[in-house]
């Protein structure tokens, strides 16, 4: 049960969460524009990270707020969580 | 005579009182403060059990959770449970218990004869024997598990009640032994709020089967006041009978608290409370367990671990037999010999694979006059139904081999020590890595990876000493880093240091002669022995998982909890590596074994998930309706009248729809509120049709892929002003539209200027539907219903039987239909209303199933049904629907290549040759029918229904290529035989649309 915290509501149990994937996955402007390989790797194609991932969560039975978390997907460490269409705090990883 | 190994004195027992209670139905007496295995051990019963694969007579062999053996079957009926281990149920007046694992009794097992087998039920047995033919596994599986079958499940529902409790807490501390009760002390003086858990009725942990000395007085009477202490303080929570039994992420702990212990009883409300605890620091102070040695037939009934005969003398004042012998490889087993001895038990020999003990207890034994047999071994243990002998020989100077003479000593009880393994499972599941101490031959634990620390026994500071100054030391710390760093001038509890000397790793004794003979076993609750290993890695299997998994190692109820280290140090021996090299398999939750009732707490039957119902769900019920689960909602499925069956109430009710009138209760439909300047543009793009020029006060029908182009969610939505949307979703899907929504509004469109919010359950929904339903409606409302004045797809408010209602003429079944949404708390006036005032025109309630049949007949497609994740627009000739020209979610993915091959699967209609076979829905779909399977699967039937307005069965399906093979004759090979139809159009009634629009 990962502690969360949701830039909102402060840290909360996952159990109020939902999971969103992958973050900072833009989707594209013209997708006509993009061949079948591309539009594929938009559509399917994630990192499968092995320590700092960068993911999407949504806090569903709280605010409701959509925001992004750096994880290490080994540990589970919880680096930080910041806003939709903020920039990542922490470097590294994918 | 009654408990004939009853000490005279000593134990934490109530001598004043006497309980009876029965095992295998025999009376025996016992005292409070016994547990089920000390009372049995005072009584002389040495037989408790049968083992799992050989059925060999099992004693008891441990004090503790670690017990393999003596596993029993507590109470009858409702509230019997299996597979607890003796040591661990507190002894209550009339408490019955049976062995598990005998049949028919433990005296004359059956099962038995499977020993004189056991050269030919080596490790993997079943994976070797019964892999083929495949076929026969079923019959095999019978076989095995009733041989192999622990304790029962009770049969009848659970009659108590068990609770969650959710807390957070500065320190918990885990152990209630002296670096337990150290830790919770320096941590609660610090300020810190505190949590002290510990599994035994009282606190103390190992001292409670000790003689020691704490501050110069008994060590229990610290005990006593350090619990006095901790309760003095207002932070402080003191749990006893409760076990951590996970460690997760985040110091997330997982609790089992027993409240309820001798006779079943609900005066403490729930039996169980399962503890969910966040804590910003965990001390963990879990204490260690004894592991044995291993010799030819160590299951003898008899042969115990030298810490737990301590324990039933100290604690519970009874002697697991009248004549002990001692085999150990370290200091510790001598405070056994030398309790035992002070208590009056007759000591036959200690035997210590050392050749020159020189601590300071076994000095003291040599210096009574007890025998102690250096550099020795037993290699064996001797009896008939119980240990009689312990067979002993001398050791080579390598220990590799056995030498001289056998030395054959009378013993009723042999006490076994290969030293002590720190608990470190929940270390390890709070992902910590485990260290190898080479001196002690232990795994302790490494580097935190959570916010935690060792203290103790568990950390491998067994001496008293180090244990209280770990614990003080490790409390302390806890609390400052949880940001409590108050002092504390209290006087710091403290031991004496007794000089052990160290123990010599010792693992197997090696066998007479070279040549093994009788079983060497490892793990004796689930019969895994020496020779099992050994195979296990002459075939390969050189990982400790796989050999685990192989032999079964480790995995019985008690999880190896005293012998698994036994066989990572023959695999290590055999490979060539040392013991860190192979490796510990994996600690994983829970602990100790968890009742299912504590997982599901209150969360059963009605409480398990909601249950939703409409403003008028008490109409239906005192109609009669028969009810569907549609997600969380009871819907009323059909209404059937005295006599009927399913099918004719379901026909009734679609001719009555055809032909008159029917009205539905369709308040579950979800419904969506959109507003602002951006919502025709948050439709345009969910949606896969146009929306901008959708005038004020229309309906249209739309559909929402998810971006890989597959059909999501389908619905009317109703422009209600300029910048104001109604938008209905399918009942089931109703939440989940909202958050798709929500997703793409804040992550990917965050300056579209819109809200969405759900309002499916401020409306209560009444359709009516029928060639009579704008007759009805004219009766209850004021406003012009004439087709022009209010034509299909559009929207109007009004008053309905004086109530302020929207007005959606919109139609699931094909006829003209109103859909009547008043404010939640109207919807059983209005239904009321309309019911009385249908009647003269035969207004008829209909369920889902008639709904069902009707848009059926229709060609209309309800998502999840016709769809399952793989089925676009396209797929279902929606093309209608679907924008060639703006963007939308999950448009591109309609022109990937597989998205348009010409043999995807598409909806089409289906009549069988025999008009009154109905098709099951599920159905596989053949184009070439063969004698037997495989024949190549075209498709499935989604929906399939008897059609009474059309007098013949109806039924849509996905085939591959489905619209170009309209005529073509398939077939639907069943169990009973095979049925035969036509694919055609998918609409089957009402092609034009005259009546809906009519």
């Amino acid at each position: 049960m990962l502690l969360i915290h949701c830039p909102w509501c402060g840290p909360r149990d996952e159990i109020e969460f939902k999971y969103g994937g992958e973050a900072h996955i833009t989707r594209p402007t013209e997708p006509d524009a993009l061949s079948d390989t591309e539009w594929a790797d938009y559509l399917f194609m994630r990192t499968n990270a092995k320590g700092l991932h960068r993911e999407r969560w949504v806090h569903s039975a709280g605010c409701r707020r959509w925001f992004n978390v750096a994880r290490d997907t080994v540990t589970n460490e919880i680096f930080a969580s910041y806003k939709m269409g903020e920039k990542p705090p922490v470097e590294g990883g994918s | 005579m009654s408990q004939i190994y009853r000490l005279a004195e000593g134990g934490r027992i109530d001598r004043s009182r006497t309980l009876t209670f029965s095992f295998n139905k025999r009376k025996y007496q016992g005292h409070p403060g016994d547990t089920l295995a000390s009372a049995l051990l005072a009584n002389g019963v040495s037989v408790v059990g049968r083992s799992f694969k050989y059925h060999r007579p099992r004693g008891i062999v441990a004090a503790g959770v670690e017990e393999p053996n003596a596993l029993v079957q507590l109470g009858t009926g409702a509230r019997t449970q299996p597979n607890l281990p003796a040591t661990m149920i507190e002894l209550f007046d009339g408490l019955s218990a049976e062995s598990v694992n005998c049949w028919p009794n433990v005296d004359y097992d059956v099962g038995s004869i499977t020993q004189w087998f056991s050269p030919i039920m080596p490790a993997g047995f079943y994976y070797k024997t019964f892999m083929w033919p495949a076929r026969y596994w079923m019959a095999y599986e019978r076989v095995i598990r009733r041989a192999a079958g622990l304790g029962k499940a009770p049969t009848q529902p659970d009659p108590d009640i068990y609770d969650k409790m959710h807390t957070h807490c500065d320190v918990l501390v885990v152990g209630g032994g002296p670096a337990g009760l150290a830790a919770a002390l320096a941590a609660g003086r610090a300020g810190a709020r505190v949590i002290l858990v510990d599994q035994q009725p009282e606190l103390g942990g190992q001292l409670l089967a000790e003689r020691a000395v704490v501050n110069d007085e008994p060590a229990l009477d610290w005990t006593n006041s350090a619990a006095r202490e901790l309760a003095g303080m207002d932070d402080v929570r003191m749990l006893s009978r409760t076990t951590a039994f996970g460690y997760y992420e985040h110091n997330y702990v997982a609790l089992l608290e027993r409240r309820q212990t001798g006779p079943s009883n609900t005066a403490n409300g729930s039996r169980e409370r399962l503890w969910k605890v966040r804590a910003k620091q965990v001390v963990l102070a879990t204490g260690a367990i004894e592991r044995p040695l291993v010799f030819a037939d160590n299951d003898r009934p008899g042969v115990m671990l030298a810490g737990a005969v301590r324990q039933y003398v100290n604690r519970y004042g009874v002697t697991p037999g009248p004549r002990i012998a001692v085999f150990t490889n370290n200091d510790d087993a001598y405070r056994t010999v030398l309790d035992l001895a002070d208590s009056g038990v007759r000591i036959a020999a200690v035997v210590d694979v050392r050749t020159d003990p020189v601590g300071e207890l076994p000095e003291k034994t040599i210096a009574r006059g007890i025998e102690v047999i250096k550099g020795s071994a037993v290699v064996r243990a001797k009896g008939g139904w119980r240990l009689d002998t312990a067979e002993v020989m001398a050791l080579d100077g390598s220990a590799e081999t056995v030498t001289g003479s056998v030395r054959r000593i009378p013993c009723d009880v042999l006490a076994v020590s290969g030293g002590w393994n720190p608990a470190i499972h929940l270390f390890s599941q709070s992902g910590g890595k485990a260290r190898f101490l080479d001196d002690t031959a232990c795994f302790v634990p490494g580097a935190s990876v959570q916010a935690e620390r060792s203290a103790g026994a568990c950390n491998g500071a067994f001496a008293l000493a180090d244990c209280l100054a770990e614990g003080l030391a490790a409390g302390a710390s806890a609390a400052s880093a949880a940001g409590f760093t108050r002092k504390s001038r209290r006087k710091k509890p403290a031991a004496d240091t007794v000089g052990e000397a160290a123990l010599r790793p010792f693992w197997v004794v090696p066998a007479v002669g070279g040549k093994r003979r009788g079983k060497h076993f490892l793990d004796p609750h689930n019969d895994v022995s020496v020779a099992d290993v050994e195979l296990a890695q002459r075939e390969g299997y050189e990982s400790s998982e796989l050999t685990k998994r192989y032999t079964t190692l480790g995995m019985g109820t008690d999880q190896g909890k005293t012998g698994n280290i036994h066989g990572l140090a023959i695999m290590a021996g055999m490979r060539g590596v040392d013991i860190p090299t192979v490796g510990t398999t994996t600690f994983r939750p829970p602990y100790t074994p968890v009742t299912f009732g504590a997982f599901a707490g209150r969360d059963i039957g009605g409480l398990y998930d909601p249950v939703r119902v409409t403003p008028m769900h008490r109409w239906h019920v005192n109609a009669g309706a028969k009810f569907e689960d549609v997600g969380q909602w009871k819907r009323p499925w059909y209404f059937p009248q005295e006599g009927e069956t399913m099918r004719e109430a379901v026909d009734r009710e679609c001719l009555a729809t055809r032909n008159a009138i029917g009205i539905l209760d369709a308040s579950t439909l979800g419904k969506i509120d959109i507003q602002g300047p951006d919502a025709s543009e948050l439709l345009n793009r969910v949606y896969t049709n146009a929306w901008k020029q959708l005038a004020v006060g229309r309906c249209r029908y739309g559909l929402m892929c998810t971006e890989d182009g597959m059909l999501f969610d389908d619905g009317v939505t109703t422009r209600l002003g300029e910048n104001h949307y109604m938008m209905s979703t399918t009942s089931g899907n109703a939440a989940r539209v909202l958050a798709w929504i929500e997703e793409w509004l804040q992550t990917e469109w965050p300056e579209l200027k819109v809200y969405a919010n759900s309002v499916t359950e401020s409306w209560a929904t009444a359709a009516i539907s029928g060639p009579l339903a704008r007759t009805l409606l004219g009766e209850l409302t004021d406003i012009d219903l004439a087709n022009d004045a209010f034509p299909h797809m559009s929207f109007q408010e009004a008053h309905v039987a004086g109530f302020p209602a929207r007005i959606f003429r919109v139609s699931f079944t094909g006829e003209t239909s109103f859909e009547i949404n008043v404010p939640a708390s109207h919807g059983l006036a209005l239904w009321t209303a309309l019911m009385d005032a249908g009647e003269p025109y035969g207004i008829t309630p209909f369920g889902t199933e008639t709904m069902h049949v009707l848009r059926a007949e229709k060609g209309f497609i309800i998502a999840g049904q016709e769809t399952d994740g793989t089925v676009t627009p396209i797929d279902l000739g929606m093309d209608w629907a679907v924008s060639k020209k703006k963007d939308f979610i999950g448009k591109r993915s309609l022109n990937r290549a597989d998205c348009v091959r010409a043999d995807r699967k598409q909806l089409v209609g289906l009549l069988t040759e025999n008009p009154k076979d109905v098709l099951p829905e599920g159905a596989q779909i053949v184009s070439e029918l063969k004698d037997r399977p495989p024949m190549e699967m075209i498709g499935h039937v989604t929906s399939s229904y008897h059609s009474a307005n059309l007098g013949h069965s109806i039924a849509l399906a996905l085939i591959k290529g489905g619209r170009e093979r309209t005529g073509e004759t398939v077939h639907v090979p069943l169990v009973g035989g095979t049925l035969t139809a036509t694919i055609t159009d998918p609409v089957f009634f009402d092609p034009e649309g005259a009546r809906l629009r009519g």
